[in-house]
């Protein structure tokens, strides 16, 4: 009985369990080889040592690309999380139709990222776009928004607030129906206000969310490529050029495959700490197994 | 809640859904406004006159169907291998005991952690050397492989983990006596699963659907480098040539963008508690 549980068990398994090893372990193992070598699709693989990190190390590119996507993580991850914290509480009651409002809210979330991309290059558009005709309107100076080196970054950002609030509003508002309402009740009792219940009961009580959102949001946005792509290709002047775009570029656009794997390799490391964080921290109330 | 107070919520509620809409209000506007219109300077927020040239020309030009296609065989393909064996692996993670559970659980929750661009590269290497086709030898040598092929672009999307481990949280929760019951009277391990456990599971499997759906759907990166003629396009890739050829002629290329969304929404709105729900206990457990 035990045995014939156990075989079934393995024939259930077998099939996820072989797939992920050979196209989620394997490739760590076969991109860890080839950051060590020179190779360009073709031919086959030069060993040449840690020669690519060295390059790494003096590389300007990988290093702007760097800060660049460390200060789009920190534009949209603190803003995203603010905006989806008040929609949460805003969303929070029981009026009729909320239902209806919540799915405008998660709207955005299931755009695809290309439809979500073209609808802002046209409300970024300098001549028709809607920005600046809202700007025109008020007689404000309009801007260039994705064509300027100074507010590109800043416009992708914008997008990317407005595409991830509704999944983060939607993860708050758990936690948030999570929280006993007693607390609040004998915080009333005692006279607090609404202020103070905020920043001494619901903040607080919601820290494992924040940790969640916080980590979550930094691995996603760490790995930006495809709005990137679709709005600016990196420009003006790789103003808005990421890593995830750099590695894109030189694995297949230069076929300077080795290089590119070494550059993700570091970047997969720091998202993999990221991820043990968030994980240890998902995994620690209730056993794995 | 008193009155006033209501009235303001529901103020703020309108103020924020007509920030979070608008841009979809401007899409659909777009793509429904005549070119003269649109590029007139004195455009107000509804056009005078309604057409839909810019449709049959997305629809017409450069095979935006054949993208379409491609993106529903993908995705529909991805989400129904994933339906299969997700749900076949989180019901043995979370109801049968086998020797070394925890350790392969553990390995399969650890690849979720690894981002797109470090398996890149190698996926690709791996699709290109599949051994015995496209004109590949045994040693997965002298042919294209699984480049520019559905198999090819399916080959991400096969099996995820997050599915395997939405589906054991699921069957975690019924009781163990369900199982054993079955057992005394007789009932095979595979007729357990089959008869008792799939109809239990459909609503996990419902949001399961969708999100494997959805997530293949939305993939850009792999069929940008996976594929390399135009046949072989998916939507996501079929809008960026569009952007490409239609440069700043807004009303086909939004027209198109529509186009791209409506599947997702039509099943976000068919299968919306489903998905909430899920989003919610897999994202906060």
């Amino acid at each position: 009985m035990k045995r014939r549980i156990a075989i079934t068990a393995f024939v259930f398994i077998a099939p996820v369990i072989i797939y992920n090893i050979i196209f989620r372990i394997s490739p760590i193992f076969i991109s860890l080889y080839l950051s060590l070598t020179e190779y360009s699709g073709f031919k086959s693989p030069t060993f040449i040592g840690f020669s690519n990190y060295l390059r790494i190390f003096s590389d300007t590119d990988f290093w702007g690309a760097v800060l660049r996507t460390l200060q789009f993580s920190l534009e949209v991850v603190p803003l995203n999380i603010i905006l989806s914290l008040l929609m949460a509480i805003l969303v929070n009651k029981t009026i009729r139709g909320i239902k209806v409002f919540r799915a405008i809210y998660y709207l955005p979330v299931i755009t695809p990222m290309v439809a979500a991309s073209m609808i802002w290059l046209w409300l970024y558009d300098p001549q028709i776009g809607a920005f600046n005709s809202i700007l025109n309107f008020f007689n404000l100076p309009t801007t260039y928004f994705l064509q300027d080196t100074s507010t590109a970054l800043h416009s992708i950002a914008g997008m990317r607030i407005w595409r991830g609030v509704g999944w983060n509003m939607l993860i708050y508002l758990a936690g948030l129906q999570g929280i006993s309402q007693n607390y609040y009740e004998a915080a009333s009792i005692d006279g607090a206000g609404k202020t103070r219940c905020f920043f001494s009961i619901t903040l607080p009580l919601l820290r494992p969310v924040h940790l969640y959102v916080l980590v979550v949001g930094m691995i996603q946005t760490l790995q930006t490529f495809t709005e990137v792509y679709v709005m600016t290709n990196g420009g003006p002047l790789e103003s808005t050029t990421t890593v995830g775009l750099l590695v894109y570029r030189l694995a297949f656009d230069y076929m300077d495959m080795g290089y590119a794997s070494a550059m993700s390799f570091i970047l997969g490391i720091i998202i993999m700490l990221l991820s043990i964080i968030s994980f240890t921290w998902r995994h620690t109330k209730e056993a794995v197994v | 809640m008193k009155k006033k107070e209501k009235v303001k919520t529901l103020i703020l509620l309108l103020l924020v859904a007509v920030l979070m809409g608008a841009p979809f209000f401007w899409m659909v506007t777009l793509s429904l406004t005549p070119n003269n219109e649109l590029f007139s300077t004195s455009q107000g927020l509804f056009p005078k006159e309604i057409t839909f040239d810019h449709y049959q020309d997305a629809l017409t030009t450069g095979g935006f169907g054949r993208y379409f296609v491609n993106s529903l065989i993908v995705s529909l393909l991805s989400m129904g291998l994933n339906v299969v064996f997700c749900s076949l692996a989180g019901y043995a993670f979370a109801r049968l005991s086998f020797p070394f559970k925890n350790f392969f659980f553990l390995l399969l929750l650890s690849t979720m952690m690894i981002p797109v661009q470090v398996t890149l590269v190698p996926t690709f290497l791996i699709a290109k050397s599949f051994p015995l086709v496209g004109g590949n030898n045994l040693l997965g040598q002298g042919g294209t492989g699984l480049l520019n092929t559905y198999a090819g672009l399916i080959i991400p999307h096969v099996m995820n983990a997050f599915g395997v481990f939405i589906m054991r949280q699921y069957y975690m929760q019924f009781p163990k006596e369900l199982s054993e019951a079955a057992r005394i009277d007789g009932a095979s391990e595979a007729g357990i699963f089959l008869k008792i456990f799939l109809p239990l599971g459909k609503p996990c499997i419902a949001s399961l659907a969708i999100f494997t759906f959805t997530q293949a759907w939305d993939d850009f990166l792999w069929p940008l480098v996976v594929t390399s003629t135009n046949e072989m396009r998916t939507l996501q890739l079929g809008l960026e040539v569009f952007k490409n050829r239609y440069t700043a002629d807004w009303g086909p290329l939004m027209s198109a963008t529509t186009l791209s969304i409506i599947p997702v929404v039509i099943i976000f709105i068919m299968f919306q508690k489903y998905f909430t729900d899920t989003a919610l206990t897999s994202g906060i457990k």
